[in-house]
């Protein structure tokens, strides 16, 4: 009876949902303090279904996958394609250490260098939304992760945490049209702004015209937006365009492949004080768990 | 069993979407079959159906994106009721008739929740037209095949049990 009574109110019960939306929307963008508790929880529950998923269909694959296979090899192959992540990782970071060197060597005696601590964690799930760019981690603020981490790969930056819950995390990707990421051009050390565009490429912005830029060039973090840590490459110039003032049109091709994203690393470690002059970012990443394949 | 299937359909679309749209960067023009799942139920259940349907399934993926809880909620609320209505009103059974209710109620969508981010000075949308355009046609797509498909279910069961029955 109960249903046949909403059916006969049908005008009314859509009013009622669509004002209910429009409270929460306004409550939402009038105050933009934390994050909103109806997010945190739903994503929080949910999270579990995308964990569960997730599970299942790794489980699955894994199984189908060992049949076939030989599970000695699977295992000292996934072995091995952890340790490269890791020495992938490193490498990055010792390429970054070494163009610092090379421009601030009288510098290097002033300071020491820091530890980047990592966690390793697994990617669950993405967006349910076409127009977000956001990927689902299973690590959350039990294991240490907190808002406006960095998240990288082997490869390169992967974005920032925006929402940790106990058990799981969301992360913005990097090519999110609300990302941004503070850069410079490695080769001539041209500071800018990466931001994101929703599509698979990025854009710098505020690159001045001055600068020696050119197609090809990489570029990597710069450190100074407090999040992401210095020297980790964020993609190569695809493309770009000279202006008066600055640079127009620099597209970048991201060096992370975000469509085949499986593990990735939270940065734990904040980055150290902006001091002008100080800082080479030459940092050391030790991962703290190992169990992301 | 109308409700059971139309929770079925949109936590399958849930799962699917969030499982598989991360191997898909082509920006705004990935099927969103969430929207897909909420058109279907409202062609088969009318208003009421497709309202609530819209409202859980647009807050879930809210929630699951980075953006502001109820935009998607209230955009897919709005399709899911006037497909609902539509659908009472209309025969909405041929191919035909379906892809344009698919075409439409995806225009819609995006020119609520594009239209609600641009109002509210939340985000910048460069030209989504072709997107849209692209997310159209997907949806479609992938909404007639799945009509079709689970519309074939009943027929072939029963051709199946009489087959066997013929066999005995």
């Amino acid at each position: 009876m109960a249903v046949l009574d909403i059916r006969q109110r049908t005008g009314w019960l859509f009013a009622a949902i669509v004002l209910g939306h429009i409270i929460l929307i306004s409550a939402q963008v009038n105050s933009r303090r934390g994050v909103p508790i109806l997010e945190e929880v739903t994503f929080g529950s949910f999270a579990e279904v995308q964990r569960v998923v997730t599970g299942i269909v790794g489980n699955v694959r894994e199984g189908w996958q060992n049949y076939f296979a030989l599970q000695e090899i699977r295992r000292e192959n996934a072995d091995l394609k952890q340790r490269n992540a890791q020495l992938d990782v490193w490498i990055q970071e010792e390429r970054a250490r070494a163009e610092e060197s090379r421009t601030l060597r009288q510098m290097l005696g002033l300071r020491d260098h820091t530890e980047v601590a990592l966690v390793a964690a697994n990617v669950i799930g993405a967006s349910a939304d076409a127009y977000f760019r956001t990927i689902s981690i299973d690590k959350g603020k039990d294991d240490g992760i907190r808002q406006d981490m960095a998240v990288i790969s082997p490869a390169g930056v992967v974005g920032r945490v925006i929402m940790p819950t106990a058990r799981a995390s969301k992360v913005q990707l990097l090519i999110d049209r609300n990302a941004a990421a503070a850069a410079l051009v490695e080769r001539s050390r041209a500071q800018g702004v990466v931001v994101g565009e929703g599509t698979a490429t990025v854009s710098m912005d505020y690159l001045p015209g001055s600068a020696d830029v050119k197609a090809g060039d990489r570029v990597v973090t710069s450190g100074i937006d407090r999040i992401y840590p210095k020297g980790f490459v964020i993609g190569q110039i695809e493309s770009l365009q000279r202006g008066a003032g600055e640079y127009s049109g620099v597209v970048i091709k991201p060096a992370v492949d975000f469509t085949s994203l499986e593990a990735v690393f939270v940065v734990t470690t904040p980055p150290p004080p902006d001091v002008p002059g100080s800082s080479t970012g030459a940092t050391a990443p030790r991962v703290q768990s190992k169990d992301a394949q | 069993m109308k409700i059971a299937g139309a929770f079925v359909a949109i936590a399958l679309a849930l799962a699917i979407q969030t499982t598989l749209t991360r191997f898909a960067v082509v920006g705004t023009s990935t099927v969103d079959l969430v929207l897909v799942a909420v058109i279907g139920v409202a062609l088969t259940t009318g208003p009421v159906g497709g309202m609530v349907s819209g409202t859980v399934a647009g807050l879930i993926q809210d929630a699951l994106s980075s953006g502001v809880v109820g935009i998607g909620g209230l955009a897919k609320t709005l399709v899911g009721f006037l497909v609902g209505a539509i659908g009472q009103q209309f025969i909405v059974t041929a191919a035909l008739p379906r892809l344009v209710m698919f075409v439409a109620a995806t225009a819609v969508h995006a020119a609520v929740f594009i239209g609600l981010y641009v109002a509210l000075g939340l985000r910048v949308f460069e030209s989504p037209w072709t997107a849209v355009a692209y997310q159209a046609l997907g949806n479609a797509l992938v909404g007639l095949i799945s009509f079709a498909v689970v519309e074939s279910l009943p027929g072939v069961i029963e051709r199946r049990r009489g087959g066997g029955r013929r066999r005995r």
